[in-house]
């Protein structure tokens, strides 16, 4: 074992690496430290998602969210289920806890109805983020941050005719998200174009890369790609390739490597929806409430997108993308 | 079994189709052909070379692993941590790699040990225990799901990995396991060789060597073949260690064709080689197949999930129809073994 643990070492020291690797990184900007800066009593909010396991959108989040916990003196519990009735589940469990504030999504509304209503009754404020804005003021939720997914995805249609698209699949990456079927929806709305829409298993990259490469095969007239998260926009990129197609690739939300994309011209645009901002404004407001009985725009939908990003914005976001707060 | 038992039935002449029908795989290349002919009728685009290639690609991301899958359900064991084992083994090389700021192929030699190891736990914690492969593999596949999220967020901060594109010594290991041969207009990925390469392997190992006596006597019956002297644990443990071998190679494809690896992904995908197994005629019992027909069942798989798309079906219904054509293709795969076995 040792034998063995010595011969890894040894290579490892004789095989560095003198580009790229954990050093680069750190020789590159931290992101900021956090400190309480008020002194209100050690309040509990706690975020229940509908994020499955290792998702990096939910990822940034979180970060934000935690930031604005340091801040504001807030102890931050977070727990996810994608399925509905678990997430209901996990809700439930922290209500038993008796939490001081509650962030939820409403990815799967119907299940999350009577849990957020029985936290409402038990006096918790509860902000709901990402989806879910329509039926948010009815469940009994202060209010609603996030992003319109019909007018992101209206905004990502306009952003297709500007480049004179005609023919656009639409890649959706979880078979039964309401939220994914509305942006696809928002496209077609606004796009004067064709629109088609692709399910890929999301979980499966190979298959990802091969369900589009098969649809770029199949339709040369297609001209435009869209995927619904960052993570597969540059996959998409090596389908159209290895299809030998001329397709532009766009996307939905942001990360190093979108952002990497952008700036080198693989990518088209990413239409952003902040995720960071998401998991900071809710904490944020909810600690408002709490100290100061505020509530911004007055309970209406607050929005944290959709922002275009091109390649001129995609050089100042590179930074902040890679250590993982957009 | 020794070679002066010339008179053995087994031996005595068959014609050459008699031979065929008895093949393992019959009933999957009749379910290929039909699967095929289906899609080239169905979809314009299917016959094109460069579609093929794509749908030769899909195949052999499951393939590669379904041959060692195969050889362990021959073996009579099961393994549902397959799956998650290949992004493990992506995760560990890429972490590797990035954290020390090492040569890309340090991380790749690492994740190789790392990977076999797990293997070996499989293989080891099963005849120790005895308990089914089922519970252990299970175990095995929850505990990875785990470290997988767990270990790589405790590294890396975020739940996928650092980008390791920039790094020496990447060039060279994508060429080897995520490259594309260009051959006229026909595009193809490097995994296909792969894939061929390790049907070949496996064949040569179940038909012409001992240690393919053994996988066949030890999922046919362990107890009668530890009593003429098979070395029954450690063929259960080396089947374990091949898939772990072989959820090395799917993993370094991963890491090297996309260069981040997201930290939940591979969950599921081990249905996925067994369903190629069982399609291309292994019996879920054990002590029958091949791995050509596990070759034949990825191929069955990648037509059919790619030619759903080239007949540009309404997407809505894409899981139903993939849930029909392989319900489909198994049962003429079962007709076809049926009407084989009774003319014999």
């Amino acid at each position: 074992m040792s034998a063995v643990l010595a011969a890894v070492l040894g290579a490892t020291l004789a095989g560095c690496s003198s580009t790229g690797g954990k050093r680069a990184e750190e020789r590159a900007a931290k992101a900021a430290q956090g400190r309480a800066a008020v002194d209100t009593p050690r309040w509990t909010f706690a975020m229940v998602t509908h994020s499955g396991d290792g998702d990096t959108f939910w990822d940034i989040v979180q970060s934000g969210a935690k930031q604005a916990a340091a801040k504001d003196n807030i102890k931050f519990l977070y727990a996810h289920d994608v399925e509905g009735n678990k997430q209901a589940q996990n809700v439930q469990a922290m209500i038993d806890q008796k939490v001081d504030g509650l962030i939820v999504t409403l990815a799967k509304p119907d299940a999350m109805k009577d849990v957020v209503a029985k936290a409402a009754k038990a006096g918790i404020p509860v902000i709901t983020v990402n989806s879910g804005s329509d039926k948010s003021k009815d469940f009994g939720a202060l209010t609603h941050i996030g992003q319109d997914e019909v007018i992101a995805g209206e905004a990502v249609g306009e952003q297709l005719n500007a480049r004179g698209k005609k023919k656009a699949v639409c890649v959706l990456h979880e078979q039964g998200n309401v939220g994914h079927e509305q942006r696809c929806e928002g496209v077609k709305k606004s796009f004067k174009g064709d629109l088609e829409n692709l399910y890929v298993e999301g979980t499966n990259m190979p298959n990802v890369q091969s369900s589009i490469e098969a649809k770029l095969q199949s339709d040369k007239d297609i001209d435009a790609v869209v995927t619904l998260g960052a993570p597969f926009a540059p996959t998409a990129v090596k389908a159209a390739q290895q299809a030998g197609s001329k397709a532009e690739v766009d996307t939905f939300d942001l990360n190093a490597k979108v952002a990497d994309a952008l700036q080198k011209g693989t990518l088209g645009f990413a239409v952003d929806q902040d995720p960071y901002l998401q998991g900071y404004e809710a904490v944020d407001l909810l600690w408002l409430y709490r100290y100061n009985r505020d509530m911004l725009g007055g309970g209406r939908p607050v929005l944290t997108g959709p922002q275009i990003v091109t390649k001129d914005d995609a050089k100042t976001l590179a930074e902040y993308t890679k250590r993982g707060t957009r | 079994m020794s070679a002066d038992a010339i008179t053995d039935e087994r031996l005595i002449g068959r014609s050459p189709l008699r031979r065929l029908l008895g093949r393992p795989e019959l009933g999957a290349v009749v379910g290929a052909a039909a699967v095929f002919l289906f899609f080239s009728f169905a979809a314009d685009s299917f016959l094109r070379a460069s579609s093929l290639s794509t749908v030769l690609y899909a195949s052999s991301t499951i393939g590669i692993m379904a041959v060692p899958v195969a050889l362990l359900m021959i073996g009579g064991e099961f393994d549902l941590s397959t799956g998650v084992m290949v992004t493990t083994s992506a995760l560990v090389s890429s972490m590797v790699s990035y954290q020390m700021t090492a040569n890309v192929w340090v991380g790749v030699g690492v994740s190789l040990l790392a990977t076999l190891a797990v293997g070996f736990f499989n293989g080891f914690m099963l005849t120790r225990t005895k308990l089914p492969s089922f519970i252990i593999t299970l175990g095995t596949f929850l505990m990875l799901t785990g470290l997988n999220l767990g270990f790589t967020k405790l590294v890396s901060g975020t739940v996928s990995t650092k980008t390791i594109g920039d790094m020496e010594g990447f060039e060279s290991a994508r060429t080897l396991f995520a490259s594309h041969l260009t051959i006229g207009d026909v595009d193809l990925q490097v995994t296909i060789l792969w894939w061929f390469g390790l049907v070949a392997l496996a064949t040569w190992i179940l038909l012409r060597t001992r240690v393919g006596n053994w996988i066949f006597a030890v999922g046919g019956g362990a107890d009668a073949a530890r009593a003429v002297g098979v070395p029954v644990n450690k063929t259960k443990i080396g089947l374990y260690m091949a898939v772990a071998f072989c959820a090395w190679i799917s993993g370094q494809h991963l890491l090297m064709s996309y260069d981040v690896v997201q930290s939940g992904e591979g969950v599921g995908n081990e249905f996925l080689y067994i369903i190629a197994a069982v399609i291309g005629g292994c019996l879920m019992t054990g002590g029958y197949g091949s791995a050509i027909g596990s070759a034949v069942g990825a191929f069955i798989f990648g037509m059919t999930s790619k030619g759903i798309v080239y007949a540009q079906w309404n997407p809505d219904w894409f899981k139903f129809f993939l849930g029909g054509m392989l319900l489909l293709a198994t049962l003429l795969n079962a007709w076809v073994r049926k009407r084989a076995e009774a003319s014999k």
